[in-house]
Order: C-alpha cells, then sequence, then structure tokens
C-alpha cells in the first residue's frame, strides 16, 4: 500500500537528525503562524502564489535560493567541523553513513537549490525590464517552473526526516549509484528531485531565450541590450542545450535502477565511463549557466558605479558567446585520469585553456570601465572588486587543473576544491549578492542598510580566504576530497584555519541576515521613491521601485545603449507626450502550484514505490494540464483609460516626495 | 491633458492573438531542439552500447527489416495525412481537418501497435532490455520515440475533440501548428532510429 | 567612509600574510617533494603553468587595487572621462597577450600531455616490474604475475626499478594514487588502466584511493615501499613464507566488504586473476573474438546465429 515506505524511515535513532527536524519544524510553525497572525494567506495566494508576474516569481525564487543557502552553509559547517575533529585518527561526531551523506547534499543543494533558483530569480525580475517588456514570452510555463523548482527543492528536504539522501557525491557516478552498490532510497531522492526541477530549468531557459529575442522594445537591437541581458540570452542557450542531457542521462540512471537495464553497470555490457561523460557533457556547460550572469550583473554593477560607460561593450558581448560556445567542448577536463589517451586529453585540456582568453578580457574590461570613473564604493562595488580579485586567483588555478599532466595530480584533491568553490563563490556567489543588493530598492522600493551590507562583504571575503586559500595546500600536501577522518597531524593546522574561515563566513550571513531585519524596520526613511536610486543606466531604472505590475505604461523606444542613460540626457517624457494604449495581462492561475504539489507526490511515490500513487499522481499532472488546455480565459485587458490614470497617479506621488 | 488614448481596433486585436500564435509556435520549435538533443543523447549512448550483447543476441539477430518497413511507412503515411489535416485548416474545413486528423490517429495507432508487439515479441523471447547494454539502448531509444508517438496521440485526441467544440479558432490553429511540428519531428527521429539501429544493426 | 575599511584591510593583509607564510614554511608539501621522476615532472608542469600563469594575474591584482584607490569618487584630482570605452590598443593587449600565453601553455600541454602518459612506458635500462592492482571494497589488492605473489595493502617495488601497474576494480570505480611518486589512474570494473611510475629514492610512501566509493573509502589507504635491492628480496621472502594461497575461495573471502582491512601477504595467486576479473564484468573492450571464445568454452551457441 506505501510501498517500500515504512516508520522505519524516520531516523528517530540519529540525534542530530531528529533535533534538526525540530527546530526546522518549529521555525516552519512560527512562520505558518506569523502569517495566520497577520491574517496575510488570502495576500500570499492572490498575489504570490497564483502570481505569473516575472517579478513576483523572481522574489520567490531567491527567497528559496536563500533559505536553502542556510541549508547547504549548514552542511559546510557540520563538514568542517567533522574533518577539523577527525584529523587526528579519531573518528570525529559524524560516522561515514552521515557524512557522505551530507557531502553530497551540500554539492547537490548548493548547485541545484540555491546557486540555479538565485540566478534564475534575478533574471526574472531584471530582465524583462531591462528589455522594455511586459513580462516573459510564456508567463504560465515561468510560474510552473518556479513551482517544479519547489517541488525538487521539498523532496530533497524530505529525504532528512523521511529516508535518507544520496551518498554518491553530488554527481552520483555509477555503479556507486546503481541499484546494486544503493539499494536505499537516497539515489532516488537525488534523481527524483533533479527530474523534476530540471524540467523547470528548461522551461526558464525556453522562456528567457524567447523573450529576449522576441520582446525587446522598439530600437533595442541585440547589440543595445544591457550586458546582463546578453548573458542572461547566452545562459538560456546552454541551458536549452544542457539540461536535455541531464534529464537523459538520470532517466537512464533511472532504467538502471528501476528496471534492471543495462546502461552503467558493471556487468552484461553497461559502461560507467558513459554517465561519466555524459554527466559532465551536461555538468561543465552548467558552471557557465551559473556564472555568466554573475559576469553580467558585475558590468552593469561596474559601469553604474564608476559613473562611467561600460569599456568594450562588443568585446564582452562576443566574449560570452565564445565562451557558450566552448564550453561544450571542454567536459573531459573533469576525468582526465579515467585513461582517454594523450590526444583525447590534450584536445580538451587545450580547448580548456582557450576558454580563459575571454574570460581574462571580462576581467580587463571591469577594471577598464573603473579607469577614469568616479567609483562609489557602495556595496554592490565592494563585491565587484572583490570578485575580480577572488575570481583571478580562482581562474588561474583552474588554467593550472586544465593541464593534464598536472591534473593527474590534482585531481580530487582539495586543490581542486579549493579552485571550483574559489570560482563558484569568488564568482557565482559574488555575483548574486552583488546583484541582490543592486536590484533589492527595485524589487521592494527601499535600499538594504548599506554599512551592514558592507560589514556582511568583508565577512565574506576575510572568511572565504581563510576557509579555502588552505585548501590549495592541501593538495599540494595530498589531501583527497570527501574523506570522513585521517591521521596526518601536517594537515590539522591547516583544517582549523579553515574551521574559523567558516565561522567568518557565518558572521557575513548573519550580517546580512540582521540587514534585512533592519532595512525592513527602516524601509520608510530609505525609500526610494524615484525607481532610480543608484543613478543607473539601463531601462530597469526608468521604473517604479517596485514597478507598476504592467512594467511600462508606454514601452520606451531605445536609442542606443545604456537606454535610460540616454533617455535622461534626453529628459524623460511627461505625461502630456505619452501615448496610452491597452495592455493585455495574463491572469494569475493556480495551476502552477497544483502542477508543483503534484510533482512533489509524484516525485514521492516513485521514490517509495508507491504504485498506485505514480499511477494516480501522473494522470492528475495530465488532467491539470488538459484544464489549462480547455480554459478560454488565460489573460485579460488593461483600458487605456486605467492605464493613463494609474501613470497620473504614479507621477503626483513622485512629485510629492 | 492632451495626451493620446487609444483603443485598440478589432485588427489589432485579431493581430495581437496572431502574435501569440506565432510566439507560441517559436517557443515549442525551441522545445522541440531540445528534445532533439535528448535523442542525440540517446542516440549518442546507442552507439557506445550497441555492440556489447554480453553473449547475448545482437542486431543482426533480432531485427526483421520487413516488419520495421511496415511500421516506417504507417508513419510517413501519417505525416502525409497530417498534412492534408493543415491543408484543410487553411481552407476552414473543419470537417475534414478531422477526418483527416483521424486517419493520422489510426496510423500512428498503428505504428504504436506494431512496436508494443515488437518490443512484447522480444521479451518473450528473452532478449529484453534487462538482457545486455545493447538490448537496454536498443529498447530505451525506440521505446523512448514510441512514448513520444503516444503523447502526441493523445494530445491529437484532446485536439480533435477541442475542434469539434470549439471549431478552428486562432487558438486550436496554433495547437494544430505545435503539433504538426511534433508529428513530423518525431518521423525525421524515426528516420534516423530506422536508419541507425534497423538498417546499420543489420547490415 | 575612508577610515573604516583602511584599518579593517590593513588587519586582513596582515593575517593572510601571516598565514601564507606559516603555510609555506616548515611543511613538507608531498607533491613538491616528489620521489620519482614521474612526480617531478608533473610538479614542474605546475611551476611552470603557474608562473605563466602570474603574468596576467599579477598586473590585475595591481590595477584592481590602484584603480580601486586612485578612482574612488572622493579622490578629485583623478582625471574623469565619463563616455570613454574604447581602445583598440587596449582590447588588442588584453586579448593578444593571454591569447599568446595560452599558445604557449597550449604547446607545453601537448607535448607534456603525451610525454607524461600513463599508459607510456618509462625509459629505462632496468626491466619493468610488473604489479597488477585490483580496487576492492576497499582495500588494494597487488598481484605480482611475474613473482607469483599478492599482497593486500601494501606494496614493494625497488629503487629506480619503473613499475609497469595494470590496475582494475572489482566494485566501483576510484583511483590508484601514489601522491609521492606520481599522477593516478582510475581503477574501473571491467576495464584494465595503466600507470607508469618509477621510485627514485628509498622510502615508506602512502598511496590512497583519490575517488569516493563508499563507507570504507576514507581507510582504503596502503603503503608502496621502495627498497633497495636487498630490501625488496627480504621483502620477497617474508611474502612467499606467508605460505598463504590466494585462490578462488580465498579471493571470495577476501572480496567481502571490509574497511581498515589489515595487511595482507600471499605466497601464491592464481596468474589469471586479474584478466577473470576482467572478464567476469564482460568488459566494453572486449573483442568479438574473445566473447565467442568465451561462450564457446561455456558450452552456449556463439554468437550470430539464430535459434
Amino acid at each position: 500500500m506505501f510501498g517500500k515506505l515504512t516508520w522505519d524511515a524516520i531516523p528517530l535513532h540519529e540525534p542530530i537528525i531528529m533535533y534538526t527536524l525540530a527546530v526546522v519544524g518549529l521555525l516552519g510553525l512560527a512562520v505558518v503562524g506569523a502569517i495566520t497572525y497577520m491574517g496575510k494567506w488570502k495576500y500570499l495566494w492572490q498575489e504570490w502564489f497564483t502570481s505569473v508576474d516575472h517579478k513576483r516569481i523572481g522574489v520567490m525564487y531567491i527567497v528559496v535560493a536563500l533559505v536553502m543557502l542556510l541549508r547547504g552553509f549548514a552542511d559546510a559547517l557540520m563538514m568542517r567541523t567533522q574533518q577539523a575533529m577527525a584529523s587526528d585518527g579519531s573518528p570525529g561526531y559524524l560516522p561515514p553513513e552521515h557524512y557522505d551523506q551530507i557531502f553530497t547534499a551540500h554539492g547537490v543543494i548548493m548547485i541545484f537549490f540555491m546557486a540555479m533558483p538565485f540566478v534564475v530569480g534575478l533574471m526574472n525580475v531584471v530582465v524583462p525590464l531591462q528589455i522594455g517588456a511586459r513580462d516573459v514570452a510564456y508567463p504560465f510555463l515561468n510560474a510552473v517552473s518556479f513551482w517544479l523548482f519547489v517541488s525538487g527543492a521539498v523532496l530533497v528536504n524530505l529525504s532528512l526526516g523521511i529516508g535518507e539522501f544520496a551518498r554518491t557525491g553530488w554527481v552520483a557516478y555509477p555503479p556507486l549509484s546503481g541499484i546494486g552498490y544503493s539499494p536505499g532510497v537516497g539515489v532516488d531522492y537525488y534523481i527524483w528531485a533533479l527530474q523534476i526541477s530540471g524540467v523547470g530549468t528548461l522551461l526558464t531557459g525556453l522562456n528567457f531565450f524567447v523573450t529576449i529575442l522576441k520582446m525587446r522594445t522598439t530600437g533595442m537591437t541585440l547589440f543595445r541590450m544591457p550586458v546582463f541581458t546578453w548573458t542572461v540570452l547566452c545562459t538560456s542557450i546552454l541551458i536549452l542545450a544542457a539540461f536535455p542531457i541531464l534529464t537523459a542521462t538520470l532517466f537512464m540512471l533511472t532504467l538502471d535502477r528501476y528496471l534492471g537495464m543495462h546502461f552503467f553497470t558493471n556487468e552484461l555490457g553497461g559502461n560507467p565511463m558513459m554517465y561519466v561523460n555524459l554527466i559532465w557533457a551536461w555538468g561543465h556547460p552548467e558552471v557557465y549557466i551559473l556564472i555568466l550572469p554573475a559576469f553580467g550583473i558585475f558590468s552593469e554593477v561596474a559601469s553604474t558605479f564608476s559613473r562611467k560607460k561600460l569599456f568594450g561593450y562588443y568585446s564582452l558581448v562576443w566574449a560570452t558567446i565564445v565562451i557558450t560556445v566552448l564550453s561544450f567542448i571542454v567536459w573531459v577536463h573533469h576525468f582526465f585520469t579515467m585513461g582517454a589517451g594523450p590526444n583525447v586529453n590534450a584536445f580538451f585540456g587545450i580547448m580548456t585553456m582557450i576558454i580563459a582568453v575571454p574570460t581574462g578580457v571580462k576581467i580587463f574590461t571591469w577594471l577598464f570601465t573603473m579607469y577614469r570613473g568616479r567609483v562609489r564604493f557602495e556595496t554592490p562595488m565592494l563585491w565587484t572588486v572583490g570578485f575580480i580579485v577572488t575570481f583571478s586567483i580562482g581562474g588561474m588555478t583552474g588554467v593550472l587543473l586544465a593541464v593534464p599532466g598536472a591534473d593527474f595530480l590534482l585531481h580530487n584533491s582539495l586543490f581542486l576544491i579549493a579552485h571550483f568553490h574559489n570560482v563558484i563563490i569568488g564568482g557565482a556567489v559574488f555575483g548574486y549578492l552583488c546583484g541582490l543588493t543592486y536590484w533589492f530598492p527595485k524589487a521592494f522600493g527601499f535600499k538594504l542598510h548599506d554599512p551592514l551590507g558592507r560589514a556582511a562583504f568583508w565577512c565574506w571575503l576575510a572568511g572565504f580566504y581563510f576557509a579555502f586559500m588552505p585548501s590549495y595546500f592541501l593538495g599540494f600536501m595530498g589531501m583527497t576530497r570527501r574523506l570522513n577522518h585521517f591521521d596526518v597531524p601536517e594537515w590539522r593546522p591547516f583544517l582549523l584555519l579553515e574551521m574559523v574561515g567558516v565561522l567568518i563566513i557565518l558572521c557575513g550571513v548573519a550580517c546580512q541576515v540582521m540587514q534585512l531585519v533592519v532595512s525592513i524596520r527602516k524601509r520608510h526613511e530609505n525609500r526610494d521613491t524615484t525607481g532610480d536610486p543608484w543613478d543607473g543606466r539601463t531601462l530597469e531604472w526608468a521604473t517604479a521601485s517596485p514597478p507598476p505590475f504592467y512594467n511600462f505604461a508606454e514601452q520606451p523606444v531605445v536609442g542606443g545603449i545604456d537606454a535610460y542613460w540616454g533617455m535622461k540626457e534626453k529628459g524623460v517624457k511627461t505625461l502630456a507626450e505619452m501615448d496610452f494604449r491597452k495592455i493585455h495581462m495574463p491572469r494569475n492561475t493556480s495551476l502552477g502550484l497544483v502542477l508543483g504539489v503534484l510533482s512533489t507526490v509524484l516525485g514521492f511515490a516513485l521514490i517509495w514505490h508507491i504504485w498506485w500513487l505514480v499511477i494516480a499522481s501522473s494522470l492528475a499532472v495530465i488532467a491539470t494540464l488538459i484544464v489549462r488546455s480547455y480554459d478560454p480565459n488565460t489573460d485579460y485587458c488593461i483600458p487605456a483609460e486605467a492605464v493613463e490614470r494609474m501613470e497620473t497617479e504614479r507621477r503626483q506621488r513622485l512629485a510629492e516626495a | 491633458m492632451s495626451h493620446v488614448v487609444h483603443n485598440e481596433t478589432a485588427r489589432e486585436q485579431e493581430h495581437g492573438h496572431e502574435d501569440a500564435g506565432s510566439l507560441s509556435l517559436f517557443g515549442f520549435w525551441v522545445y522541440l531542439m531540445t528534445d532533439c538533443i535528448l535523442f542525440a543523447t540517446l542516440f549518442a549512448t546507442y552507439a557506445v552500447l550497441g555492440q556489447s550483447v554480453a553473449g547475448g543476441p545482437s542486431a543482426a539477430d533480432i531485427f526483421e527489416l520487413p516488419y520495421v518497413l511496415v511500421e516506417t511507412f504507417l508513419l510517413l503515411l501519417s505525416s502525409i495525412t497530417y498534412g492534408y489535416a493543415m491543408l484543410a485548416n487553411h481552407r476552414q474545413d473543419k470537417r475534414w481537418v478531422l477526418r483527416w486528423l483521424g486517419v493520422t490517429f489510426l496510423l500512428g495507432l498503428g505504428f504504436i501497435a506494431m512496436e508494443i508487439n515488437e518490443f512484447h515479441h522480444l521479451i518473450s523471447e528473452g532478449a529484453g532490455p534487462q538482457r545486455s547494454a545493447f538490448l537496454t539502448a536498443f529498447f530505451t531509444l525506440v521505446g523512448t520515440h514510441g512514448l513520444h508517438v503516444l503523447v502526441g496521440l493523445i494530445w491529437m485526441a484532446l485536439l480533435m475533440m477541442q475542434v469539434r467544440q470549439r471549431g478552428l479558432t486562432c487558438v486550436n490553429a496554433t495547437r494544430l501548428s505545435c503539433l504538426s511540428l511534433f508529428w513530423h519531428f518525431l518521423d525525421i527521429v524515426w528516420v534516423c532510429v530506422f536508419t541507425v539501429v534497423y538498417l546499420f544493426g543489420v547490415i | 567612509m575612508a577610515r573604516e575599511p583602511k584599518t579593517a584591510r590593513r588587519l586582513l593583509w596582515m593575517m593572510a600574510l601571516g598565514t601564507v607564510a606559516l603555510q609555506l614554511s616548515g611543511c613538507d608539501m608531498v607533491l613538491f617533494n616528489p620521489k620519482g621522476q614521474v612526480g617531478l615532472e608533473q610538479r614542474n608542469l605546475i611551476i611552470l603553468a603557474t608562473l605563466l600563469m602570474l603574468i596576467v594575474v599579477v598586473p590585475v591584482m595591481i590595477m584592481a587595487l590602484v584603480f580601486s584607490v586612485r578612482y574612488r569618487a572622493s579622490n578629485e584630482k583623478a582625471r574623469y572621462t565619463p563616455d570613454w570605452s574604447h581602445s583598440r590598443l587596449i582590447e588588442a593587449v588584453v586579448w593578444g597577450v593571454p591569447l599568446a600565453i595560452i599558445i604557449v601553455l597550449g604547446v607545453v600541454t601537448w607535448r607534456s600531455t603525451h610525454a607524461l602518459d600513463p599508459y607510456r612506458p618509462l625509459a629505462s635500462d632496468t626491466p619493468a616490474l610488473k604489479v597488477q592492482v585490483i580496487a576492492m571494497d576497499w582495500k588494494w589488492l597487488f598481484v605480482y604475475p611475474e613473482l607469483g605473489i599478492a599482497s593486500v595493502n601494501e606494496m614493494a617495488m625497488p629503487v629506480d626499478t619503473p613499475v609497469d601497474f595494470r590496475v582494475t576494480s572489482d566494485g566501483a570505480i576510484t583511483s590508484f594514487f601514489i601522491p609521492a611518486l606520481g599522477g593516478q589512474i582510475y581503477a574501473m570494473a571491467g576495464m584494465q588502466t595503466r600507470l607508469h611510475l618509477i621510485a627514485n629514492h628509498a622510502g615508506d610512501y602512502t598511496g590512497i584511493a583519490a575517488n569516493y566509493n563508499g563507507p570504507g573509502f576514507s581507510d582504503m589507504h596502503f603503503k608502496a615501499l621502495a627498497l633497495d635491492p636487498a630490501g625488496f628480496d627480504d621483502w620477497l621472502e617474508r611474502t612467499r613464507a606467508a605460505g598463504r594461497q590466494l585462490d578462488g575461495a580465498a579471493y571470495t573471502q577476501l572480496a567481502k566488504p571490509s574497511i581498515a582491512h589489515p595487511v595482507e601477504h600471499y605466497s601464491k595467486v592464481d596468474p589469471h586473476l586479474f584478466q577473470s576479473l576482467i572478464d567476469k564484468y564482460q568488459g566494453v573492450n572486449r573483442s568479438r573474438e574473445v566473447e565467442r571464445r568465451l561462450s564457446d568454452s561455456q558450452g552456449q551457441s556463439p554468437q550470430g546465429s539464430k535459434e
């Protein structure tokens, strides 16, 4: 009746997990209680959960990403503590069965449920505004994407309390991830969480690809788009080309596990090397999906906060395109040591190094944007300079690892760990936190408290260096990754230093939480009434903060790069000059949320082999889609007079402020 | 105030719907390209695992080309009949749209029936997907294509109902175009399957 | 704004420098103290690549610092050119210099990847010692096919003698790595990978598994003893004196999952053990010829014929 699910699935005898569940449960109850007390359920339902508005969906993505950041960070704290404690031969406090789940969960959560939603959230909030559009091309699909992502995140978190998570590392190589070596539900949680949220991501890529190509406002040719939009376009292409590979590969692993097939098994002709190739053919574009929008964010911020035109716009765009193309022909560098032969290894090594060239060009373009500018070091600019310094080191060690002969010594070592955290934290995470600070006033109408933001930055920067620079040396000292315990006294001081680093980052996170609280408290003092708190250059700053749900009363006509800067120089249009027309907007719908819930049930049923529920929820999903297809009222019109009225009111409020 | 307030003309409204239709079609095309990559991954896997017969039956042992030829003709013919359905749609001829769709549906159903029969036969002979990596790859590649065709058939049935109930509206026209893309795409994939799997396997 | 980051920055710089000094000072970093030719060449590659990269990275760091200070908004004296965004010269340099470095590094990569190919036998007058390595859960089995002996979690080699490792796995994918001697190679079931190493200094070196393969991963290390000729003969004698045979039954017992397995020696080993393990998994790289031979010997009808 319940498949493999029994009461034993709840880890009652694991105190750490039970305490965590208790805390999370209490926090959850507190949040639910607070919402109920304030009577906000209807508001949340109508304005957020059923919304198809890209701005709302973007904010929701980021909220979930930040929550998952806390979970992934907790995993990191646990891992660092274990390694610091267990460096003298003692077992530490986490037995391998748990530690192995924690490092797997850490990687999966940080990549799929923190970084991806963070970047997708920023894309959602900003891109339609930057291109002068009213929404994305497919608003309903956008909502579906979000709720499918939530479904995946819920599944990953359920694995903590019901069952277990995978113990294979975040890319789950077979045969270890096959049914023979991982008979439990852990790998199944992994598979279905990734498959379901992966569909959401693919739809997002589709959405933004079409939106950017088809919905730019008049006059915005491709080479007048902001750099962030360019990077999102290239990221969307990467998503479209890479995520089907992930879908197919996980599908094949599923068939091996569920139906006893032999794609990646050791026996009867299966070939685990095929999985390794396929998963990295997806995996490498994936990390470029994470980093390219960060590059875009830094381009916007460097220009705005240096009060200067971005240097080398065309170089930046072409460099982005080159990186996009090249990212598909470097994947073997993730497994030079698998024995591919020198010709293959050398080819992929050289291709990997070539990617360093356009990346280096970008760094110089940002530096030369600062050159002869007037640089204001508010929080976003601090993140930018911190990124330039930190990412350069990470990029350098990446090129080093791209030399197969060197990689033979450094593969899977802590040197590798240091490298990818260097580029992901120093590049992607710094970028997202920068973007969060930069665009927060646009989304919410008030700035974040700057001093706490700066404190957070310094903690993150210092914390990062202490937490990861020693790892480069640990790699040189022969320490490999994913070790649960060891007896090498030389490693101990480095590991203790890294613990200190993680605690400094924790201070940074605490500063950010405080920043949020303080900023919300002081929001009336820090209100952004102009819509343009940073003296920005791109179109999103031409709207109110937050923008009206239709974004632009009249879609602007663009004359060049830095469209809004040009508009400001010419003088913003008066009400009298505006041309009001009817606006079509998509209707809110609960079907996105419904699909998310059904997907969660479907995933859970598949994990626990509850077959009747699999069939029932699958049919329900199909039924939901059919219901949607019969709905004739998926959008509505705002009459021109109403638009005129809302615009007039807005301008009056601006004049009074 | 002397600003201008427009009200949309009927032409603009129709134009708006056409725009929405072409946007849907473009997006569907992009989705099909991702489906292409999905199939490409399965093809690549088949190429790598195709010789791993683990002492069991190989391609030459199990493929019967005449049978596959009939399957192929069913599918290719169904693409032609779908084309006639689209022509009828351009003529705004609801009756013939439904008739041609019905024929397409039956041809597609025939294809699926033959494929299920082939699979059943192979499994009962001990040449199921669990027997070897080659058979795993074969069943998955061909089976995934078959699943897509099945989804297409369900979609077709639904669309026929919606056309019957609501006529050849703008929305339905867009949906017919999308399904048309889907159906022809599956045809092309089948040609690749036929060539790479069946023909190359036997030669 | 001007004072607060200055003190913080100074403090951080001091801590960072101190850390680096501490780390570089009294520690023996095994990858930088290789005991064998292969490891030496790989280390030199790391140093060369790093130096080449610094040609770009050092200017970036300097510019980041200098530009941040010189062009900060409060410095009214610096030149301000808000619309300047093009320079052919700068473009040429920022595309050209990294490209040149990568071309150099690319040539180095091509050459070194071929020279350091783990499958390539090492040039030496001494004939290579053949060692077969089998990664098991969670221990290493070493078989010396030409000497007829085997050992678990310990292997020995004579100094200045190239060793020809043939590596496979009886389970999950892992990686065979002796950090002091040179790079690693994956161990995979049904497949044989190869690695050539040489120890130019006597010593006890740690070998590890460098790819996670399950709960016993952390304890999956072994000792690689580089011994002078007399010492190696001693080790051989001790192993032969163990008197245990690694036959089918003993292997089955050994193959049971175990963590932190003690060192064991076998004086006799089935010479076909390694190949039979590969064949057991019906490895991908087997030719049809081998398959036909096997299926014939097992009494099945040869593949390719219909019932």
